[in-house]
């Protein structure tokens, strides 16, 4: 076990960035009942956004450390362009239907968001590699590595504690918890439940923009890249129980050191490891780890 | 005299459909990448050559031999299909192209995953298809085909070539270790590469093998497997938007720094992530193509239209479709010669084709392997050193047809390991 270390370094910098990627996904099916493919998309239109508007600012000769709010401000903006459009124009008048209905409805917006990706950016890669090297480097196990992976990590904890902190220390998220588990009685109480959903989808979708943004400097953003992520995520979610925040760190955690376990010790079966932690998972709790409890309705 | 003129007029009509036949266009199905991680690598530059050679074709200024207009007289139409989707979705787009599109023949597809399961349905449909570019030896080890060609190397070259370079490059070698995707491709890469180290080198170590799933994006952790092991070599056939994800997720943590780095296709990603390729990484470009294709006329001819039009040079997809589409015109029109000027059919381009020598921008094609389908050729392999902003290609060798591929009826695995005998 002389590569510990790293094991557990490439674990956590996995875990991290699923962590980011999933809980978007978790928070929007926790509160909209919504199994949303569209977040793929905003993944992707994420990094195309981070890719595009970090590689203008760096080639106009901007300061170069501020590459990292461009990335940041990208994500933010894409998102708030894209998802209050999806969400007003077209889920809101979809919400009665059956979640089946549902999850095919953004199945056929992923779709649409594919092409519409293609005809914003074209299918030439965007590179934006210098974030990347930029902050130098650091040593674990003799082992080299950027120290821009330390902002997904830090990333991965300002969104976790900050969702939690938001749902159980603020008017805000007393509010939403209330819409979670019972959105009619919340609509007779006066919660604009409307409102909570369009906020909700939002700032879900933000959170897939941001992880999409911050994976650009590391890959080569291309058509197509929303796809494997929101298969990942799923896994992630469905380990962790759909819809629950704690659940999806728990889940992202378990997947990436069992995924840079099997990378380390033994890479034959590294692609089997993911799909049968969640198989496991779901053989002894079929509602995954930290499901949410149904209240019966009478 | 009216009755002449009867029978002239009679004739005239009889005759209009066959003159008509003779200049009717050929229509041919292009197949290759339009979306997804693979078109900007593959799908996108193959298609601008596609576009390219027909158009020069069609306006009859394609350099000797190949000067006469379209394919033999005939102008050339295309139906253009995206590769992208599931296997499945590529058979049904085949059958669509040749039971709806009624094309007359088929040139494409990029994955060797999609030209496994193409052959046998153009054999079924009794339909010519060149697979211009997979890689995949097994088309033709596994099986026997009538209407299935494949105008490029496969990727036993790649691997043994790469085999021999190493071998200079790195003297003293004790270790190897690999990165290529789970699937035939990356499998077939690597089996032949690690079989070729050990004829090459008894007694070499392999250190790691690691397979991560197609497009798979982040490689952190395959990256650390591979600097932990301390491995001499690494080798990686990535290609697509992973060739590039593992150059920029590598570079930074020294992985070619600390290990000579085999890319077996990275001439594709060289125009574009020229900075972050180390020095002195080993390149392949999957044949003589790109900075390996030879000074002859064929290439000046390609490469400065390809670049004039495109404002890019042309990457290997970009050589393999051009040599693809001249080998087929070669046949077709070879064909012609021999059944009297006639539109051939798909069974006589194939007997034209078969064993056929042809000449491309790539040099010379020699359809040796695969009883007289699969093609052959030379090879070459060079370090990458920065020149300002380009990144140049040093200290090539080439390595001769013979020396890389195996004998026809051998099969790349029995080749490599009886020791390359010929």
């Amino acid at each position: 076990m002389d590569q510990i270390g790293p094991v557990v370094v490439d674990g956590i910098i996995y875990s991290a960035w699923l962590f980011i990627a999933a809980v978007g996904l978790t928070l929007i099916y926790g509160v909209m009942k919504i199994v949303n493919v569209t977040h793929g998309s905003f993944y992707a239109l994420g990094a195309y956004a981070g890719a595009s508007a970090a590689g203008a600012w760096l080639a106009r000769g901007y300061p170069p450390m501020l590459s990292y709010a461009v990335l940041l401000l990208a994500a933010v903006l894409v998102t708030l362009v894209f998802a209050p459009l999806i969400e007003r124009g077209l889920l809101r008048f979809m919400y009665a239907k059956d979640e089946v209905v549902i999850l095919l409805i953004t199945y056929a917006l992923f779709l649409i968001l594919e092409d519409t990706i293609k005809l914003i950016w074209g299918v030439d890669p965007y590179f934006v590699a210098q974030p990347y090297a930029l902050l130098g480097s650091f040593e674990i196990g003799g082992l080299r590595y950027p120290t821009y992976n330390l902002i997904l990590v830090g990333l991965a904890l300002v969104s976790g504690g900050g969702l939690a902190w938001i749902l159980r220390g603020t008017r805000v998220g007393k509010l939403l918890l209330t819409v979670i588990h019972d959105p009619e009685m919340s609509r007779a109480m006066g919660v604009n439940v409307g409102r909570f959903y369009l906020v909700t989808f939002t700032f879900g979708s933000m959170l897939a923009a941001i992880a999409g943004s911050f994976t650009a400097p590391t890959v080569s953003v291309v058509p197509g890249l929303g796809v494997d992520v929101i298969v990942l995520s799923f896994a992630v979610v469905v380990i962790g129980g759909l819809g629950s925040v704690p659940g999806a760190a728990l889940g992202a955690v378990i997947v990436g050191l069992a995924r840079s376990v099997s990378v380390h010790y033994m890479p034959q079966v590294e692609l089997f490891v993911i799909y049968s932690v969640m198989a496991v998972v779901l053989a002894f709790r079929p509602r995954g780890l930290f499901s949410l409890v149904e209240p019966r309705r009478i | 005299m009216r009755e002449l003129k009867k029978l002239a007029i009679g004739g005239l009509i009889a005759l209009a459909p066959l003159g008509a036949m003779a200049q009717a266009p050929v229509k041919i199905g292009v197949v290759m990448f339009l979306s997804g991680p693979a078109a900007s690598p593959f799908g996108v530059p193959a298609k601008n050559a596609a576009d390219f050679v027909f158009d020069e074709l069609n306006a009859g200024k394609g350099p000797a031999p190949y000067g006469k207009v379209g394919f033999g007289g005939s102008k050339i139409e295309t139906v253009v299909i995206d590769e992208a989707g599931s296997t499945t979705t590529q058979v049904t787009e085949f059958r669509n192209l040749v039971q709806r599109q009624n094309v007359d023949l088929v040139i494409g597809y990029i994955s060797s995953g999609n030209c496994l399961a193409i052959a046998p349905v153009a054999e079924e449909l009794k339909k010519f298809t060149n697979l211009f570019d997979c890689g995949t030896p097994r088309i033709f080890e596994d099986a026997s085909y009538k209407y299935v060609f494949r105008t490029s190397p496969t990727a036993t070259m790649d691997s043994v070539g790469a085999a021999l370079y190493v071998k200079e490059a790195k003297r003293g070698i004790k270790s190897i270790a690999g990165l290529n995707q789970n699937y035939a491709w990356g499998q077939d890469s690597w089996n032949d590469f690690e079989a070729s180290m050990k004829q090459l080198v008894p007694g070499i170590e392999v250190k790691t093998s690691q397979m991560p799933k197609l497009f798979a994006g982040q490689y952190n952790a395959e990256i650390s497997a591979l600097l932990g092991s301390g491995a001499d070599v690494v080798h990686s056939s990535f290609w697509d938007g992973d060739l590039e994800a593992l150059i920029l997720q590598g570079s930074p943590r020294g992985l070619f720094d600390k290990s000579l780095g085999v890319l077996t296709t990275g001439e594709t990603a060289m125009h574009k992530l020229a900075a972050q390729i180390p020095d002195g990484t080993v390149l392949g470009a999957r044949g003589p193509f790109g900075p390996y294709a030879p000074d002859n006329a064929y290439n000046r001819w390609f490469s400065k239209g390809y670049e004039a039009r495109f404002k890019a040079p042309p990457n290997y997809a970009s050589y393999q479709m051009a040599q693809a589409i001249l080998g087929t015109k070669a046949a077709w029109e070879k064909a012609m010669a021999a059944n009297g000027g006639k539109r051939p059919t798909n069974e006589e381009v194939g007997a034209a084709l078969e064993r056929l020598s042809f000449e491309g921008p790539g040099g010379v094609v020699r359809m040796a392997n695969g009883k007289g389908h699969q093609a052959i050729m030379e090879t070459a392999y060079g370090t990458t050193k920065l020149v300002g902003d380009k990144l140049t290609v040093i200290n090539v060798q080439r390595y001769p047809a013979e020396t890389v591929n195996p004998p026809d009826g051998v099969t790349s695995t029995d080749w490599i390991k009886s020791g390359f005998k010929k």
